[in-house]
């Protein structure tokens, strides 16, 4: 039984993680076959730095990306607190459900209904190009919204509810009591919300692929207008690239988790 | 911790502001922007030490004291093109659709007629290529050709015989049963049976592309798949022995694959232009001109070709012997491929080379319908909706066997 557990663990990481490994091993190939592996080199590392075209969608993708998931993890936060302070529970339930519509939705309905508001509402207030980085932006912050709100939810319930309360007694105001107490009860839900943000929106096409304008293109978009010819393996280099990215923000995450649980655990031990 | 996390925050919204003020307002208010919107991979652009196009271009009307910036952005298709520019959400300053396109957005007025004074290049397109079908006025001029090519039969020198190779029957024979790829769009894919069967490939008889239907699911089990850009690694690894796709497509494939060899088939083949065009809407009339005429420069024009690979209509860059030279690098008869003497007899030979047209609504749904027929009929796919259904059958009947007994208990 052991075995078979073992040998059912492995193929899951293989299938997992083998795809991604073959994508590194070809970022290294000297030539621009993915058939066979000609040779080890860093020629489409230098090629990616020095083709304008990717760094420019990068830069933006990149750009769009922090800003929707800061935006959204802001309004997100105060939609979260409002929902969990509602006292009337199907109320509490439709508005849940109501922002839950942009998640639920696929992709194509969302990004084809944005479009169509922005050109409305572009053409309302008389827009020469009702289309451009604001339009993608808020189209992006609207989708990443829900996860924000989903991942803040919990950690609101999980805290004491009497922590705004001493602190509202201790003579701070409302507000004081919000940054100086429930903020700091929540953060971790406010980080992951705002990580998942972040990497939903750095993902995305389909949404940025009917909501983008004439001069602002992201990766996603740029690697698309590629499959007629051939897609460069400049791209499995930046593909690498973003994956080591973020392999390390999570091993950095992680780490800082288990580091303050041991924290943790060490003052409740002297404390004993 | 919090803190630390908290400057960091705000430091990252600092640095994308900043960032965003550059991108969005560079300083000086007197920049021009001219909005490029080309087919993706279709310019060199800097990459492996070629020749960045757009910005020899700002630079070369900075020479002329403007101050102009580029924003070059990519599409995949004609279609999706249309509709970003249809749905009136975008403004362009200089599109690349191609031949059968032009001819729709000119009919639905999305074009500008060009000021050819503007463009003294011009004179160094080929005549044959001045006032075609879809733009044919020459006091009204639309567009301007940048690239044209064709399709013919890539196939692999070691595994096949040449002389099956002549013919789009190729596609349909049984010794490379699935090693042949097939187009994965309606058009082009249609377009491989009706060049064989000698059909008229602009027809709007139903009856011949429900014919045409029959010959392309009589091909669908020898088909290894239907496929755009994975023909270039299944082609240079072999893991595919016939294709069909653009000249200048094989001569990429060529650099990295010498088994490889293509064939204009007997039967005749489609050709395409690829043309720039300004639509309705552009802010830089001139500016956008200038651009095009810019494109036609001999050594833009060596700088494109070199790097697409793709055949030129300009005179000026297809007889100078540099860019043969750098072509004949690639293949010792890629001129042959490039500038084949169909083209240069202005299609007036033997051979049928023919351009798609644009083709009715009803035709055109009538094709995109029969396309998804194609695509969905096949066993094959039965047996994994047969399992998906049981499963799914079994996962519900377990659900509500226990939801009962559950209800029973309560009892």
């Amino acid at each position: 039984m052991k075995t078979l557990s073992r040998i059912f663990m492995i193929l899951v990481f293989g299938i997992l993680y083998i795809p991604m490994l073959v994508l590194v091993l070809y970022s290294f190939n000297s030539s621009k076959s993915t058939g066979n592996f000609t040779g080890f080199s860093f020629k489409w590392y230098i090629e990616l730095f020095s083709a304008p075209q990717t760094f420019t969608a990068l830069r933006n993708t990149l750009i769009l990306a922090a800003f929707s998931a800061i935006i959204a993890t802001i309004i997100g936060t105060m939609a979260a607190v409002g929902i969990n302070k509602m006292k009337n529970k199907y109320i509490k339930a439709s508005v849940m459900s109501v922002t839950n519509v942009p998640m639920m939705n696929p992709d194509i309905v969302t990004g084809i209904s944005m479009m169509l508001l922005f050109v409305f509402v572009g053409s309302l207030i008389g827009l020469s190009e009702y289309l451009s980085f604001w339009t993608m932006l808020i189209a992006h912050t609207t989708f990443n919204l829900p996860y924000v709100i989903l991942s803040v939810l919990p950690k609101l319930r999980q805290m004491d509810k009497h922590l705004p309360e001493a602190a509202l007694d201790l003579g701070c105001t409302p507000l004081q009591a919000f940054f100086k107490v429930e903020i700091h009860a929540i953060l971790p839900g406010i980080i992951t919300g705002m990580m998942m943000a972040f990497t939903l929106s750095l993902d995305d096409f389909v949404i940025s692929f009917f909501t983008s304008g004439s001069d602002f293109v992201t990766l996603p978009l740029l690697i698309y207008s590629m499959t007629k010819k051939e897609v460069t393996p400049d791209m499995y280099a930046l593909s690498t690239l973003v994956m080591v990215a973020i392999l390390i923000l999570m091993l950095a995450t992680n780490l800082r988790g288990e580091k303050h649980r041991d924290k943790l655990k060490k003052r409740i031990k002297e404390n004993v | 911790m919090k803190k630390i996390i908290f400057a960091v925050l705000t430091c990252v919204t600092i640095i994308c502001g900043a960032c965003l003020m550059v991108s969005c307002n560079p300083g000086n208010g007197d920049e021009i922007e001219l909005n490029v919107y080309n087919w993706g991979e279709y310019i060199s652009d800097g990459s492996e030490g070629t020749l960045d196009v757009n910005a020899e271009f700002e630079k070369y009307c900075e020479e002329k004291g403007m101050n102009v910036k580029v924003n070059y952005t990519t599409f995949d298709s004609n279609e999706s093109m249309y509709n970003k520019l249809k749905s009136g959400a975008v403004s362009y300053d200089v599109i690349f659709p191609s031949d059968y396109m032009i001819e729709r957005m000119i009919k639905e007025d999305m074009l500008e007629t060009l000021n050819l004074t503007n463009i003294p290049n011009y004179q160094y397109i080929y005549d044959r290529f001045k006032s075609p079908f879809y733009d044919p006025d020459p006091a009204n001029v639309y567009s301007i050709p940048y690239f044209y090519g064709y399709v013919g039969i890539i196939y692999n020198t070691e595994y096949v015989d040449a002389q099956d190779a002549d013919s789009w029957g190729i596609l349909w024979n049984e010794k490379y049963s699935g090693k042949i790829l097939q187009f994965n769009n309606p058009r082009d894919a249609f377009g491989t049976v009706q060049y064989k069967n000698k059909i008229d490939v602009n027809t709007n008889d139903e009856a011949k592309w429900r014919e045409c239907l029959e010959e392309l699911k009589a091909q669908k089990p020898l088909v290894q798949g239907y496929v755009m850009d994975e023909i270039f690694n299944k082609m240079k690894n072999g893991s595919a022995y016939v294709a069909t796709y653009y000249a200048g497509d094989f001569l990429s494939m060529y650099e990295d694959n010498d088994k490889l060899a293509f064939s204009t088939p007997k039967e005749g083949t489609n050709i395409f232009v690829d043309a720039m065009c300004i639509p309705k809407g552009c802010k830089n009339k001139e500016i956008a001109e200038m651009y095009i005429n810019f494109m036609l420069e001999k050594d833009i024009g060596i700088a494109n070709s070199t790097f697409t690979y793709y055949s030129t209509p300009n005179r000026l860059v297809n007889e100078d012997p540099e860019y043969i030279a750098a072509m004949n690098e690639v293949h010792e008869n890629a001129m042959e491929y490039i500038a084949p003497d169909f083209i240069k007899d202005e299609y007036e030979g033997e051979y049928v080379a023919t351009f798609y047209k644009n083709l009715d609504d009803q035709t055109l749904q009538l094709m995109n319908s029969l396309w998804e027929e194609l695509k969905i009929n096949g066993d094959s796919k039965i047996g994994i909706y047969i399992v998906c259904g049981v499963i799914a059958a079994a996962i519900i009947t377990f659900v509500v066997i226990k939801v009962v007994k559950n209800k029973r208990k309560l009892y």
